[in-house]
């Protein structure tokens, strides 16, 4: 029998810290790159996809850990994916009944959210082997780091390539070139290609910080 | 005709899976380290992709769209399971890979010990899904319609990996800076591929 951890020991808080830096699921692990970046282009959309990942990751996770020992081996892809889908049509109609427009923008992004590898990853290597309670923990975090890059890129692209934040102009109107000022909005960013490339500096900058993730 | 031959070329060059909807992008960085099994994965994605989506298309037809059940019973014309649309498209791609798996290998060994490893992994490429929820968004008109958009998102797919594989390759003997190494420089010549590729907007034949 295992002894019994209190709710919040440092073990635990380290699962949630770890995936936001150090064990990072978009920029070290390589996983859910697929729908991190064509969201990114505005922060609002951005912040919902984070959100609604982080959600779907971490009770996916807590919902597995607890039927763990009861799933076949054999089907437990299709297990994981019945529960997952499930999960991402509560969002979606969750997002439509309450934010229209931001559902709208996801568009196919939201389903989507199923076949995203950082949730099968973390079931598979985390949720699969642990108990209900750090399995959610250790999925909020994996969210959250998740939606840490999304809300980076989301905000430099958004600040670039329409000199607005939430849709609110930052950029002061009298710059414009337009306006007899000096400056344009680069329109660059707005385009799928600088998703990549922003990921690709991120990394980079990451990288630099943190030697030992550098690969040989 | 002619429209067909249009979603086609346009679902491989415009409207690429990975350079303008980041689709299958999981795979795409992890398995592209040598041209060839970057084509293996790329014909696995074409094949899986073209037996999928044309199966998605008709169940979507017949069955979840609002309204489509009359040909049960008229008096099934209000019911709408669009919002079972995640779960089905899922579980038909789910179990499809999992029937071809099993029909190449025992019928064409030769292909499976090439294609295996790669079937699995195919169940949960974005890609699959994506251009099922694709085919569902835009409405294709027929199931020709369908399967061609199938086929190009495939094409189109496999063509980017075996590019950025090869790129890969040469990429050994160059010096990169050592934190950009790896999937770092990865995404920065996939977002410029992207930008050579934007050069096909506005084609039409």
């Amino acid at each position: 029998m295992e002894e019994k951890e209190p709710m919040f020991s440092a073990k635990i808080l380290k699962l949630f810290t770890n995936p936001i830096n150090k064990d990072n699921p978009i920029t070290v692990l390589m996983l859910g790159i697929c729908s991190a970046l064509a969201v990114t282009v505005k922060l609002e959309p951005a912040m919902v996809m984070a959100l609604s990942v982080t959600i779907v990751t971490g009770f996916s996770s807590c919902i597995l850990s607890s039927i763990r020992n009861t799933i076949p081996n054999r089907i437990r892809i299709i297990v994981q994916l019945v529960v997952v889908a499930a999960l991402v049509i509560l969002v979606d109609q969750i997002l439509r009944a309450f934010a229209y427009d931001v559902s709208k923008q996801l568009s196919v992004f939201v389903g989507l959210i199923i076949t995203n590898c950082i949730i099968m990853g973390r079931i598979e290597a985390f949720a699969l082997g642990n108990r209900p309670w750090p399995s959610l923990i250790d999925g909020l975090g994996n969210g959250a780091g998740y939606g840490l890059i999304l809300i980076v890129v989301a905000f430099f692209r958004e600040l670039f390539g329409s000199g607005t934040l939430f849709g609110l102009q930052v950029i002061p109107e009298s710059w414009y070139i337009g306006n007899g000022g000096f400056y344009e909005n680069n329109g660059l960013f707005i385009l799928p290609p600088m998703a990549l490339i922003v990921v690709g500096l991120i990394i980079w900058i990451q990288r630099s910080f943190n030697k030992q993730l550098i690969e040989k | 005709m002619e429209n067909i031959a249009n979603i086609f070329v346009r679902s491989i060059f415009v409207d690429n899976m990975i350079f303008a909807f980041f689709l299958g992008m999981c795979s795409y960085i992890a398995v592209s380290k040598t041209v060839k099994t970057a084509l293996g994965l790329g014909i696995a994605v074409i094949f899986v992709l073209g037996v999928t989506l044309p199966v998605n298309y008709l169940l979507n037809k017949y069955l979840l769209t609002s309204g489509c059940l009359t040909w049960i019973s008229p008096g099934l014309a209000e019911v709408d399971l669009s919002f079972l649309s995640f779960i089905i498209f899922i579980a038909v791609i789910a179990s499809i890979t999992q029937l071809v798996e099993m029909i190449v290998e025992k019928f064409a060994p030769a292909l499976y010990s090439s294609l295996g490893i790669f079937l699995p992994l195919i169940a949960v490429n974005c890609a699959i899904l994506g251009g099922s929820l694709f085919m569902q968004e835009r409405g294709y008109a027929n199931l020709g319609e369908a399967t061609s958009f199938a086929l190009g998102s495939g094409v189109g797919w496999c063509l980017a990996i075996v590019g950025i594989a090869a790129i890969r390759e040469k990429l050994k003997y160059s010096n990169v800076p050592a934190p950009l190494r790896g999937i770092g420089i990865t995404f920065i010549i996939t977002g410029l591929m992207g930008i050579a590729f934007m050069s096909f907007m506005g084609i039409k034949l």
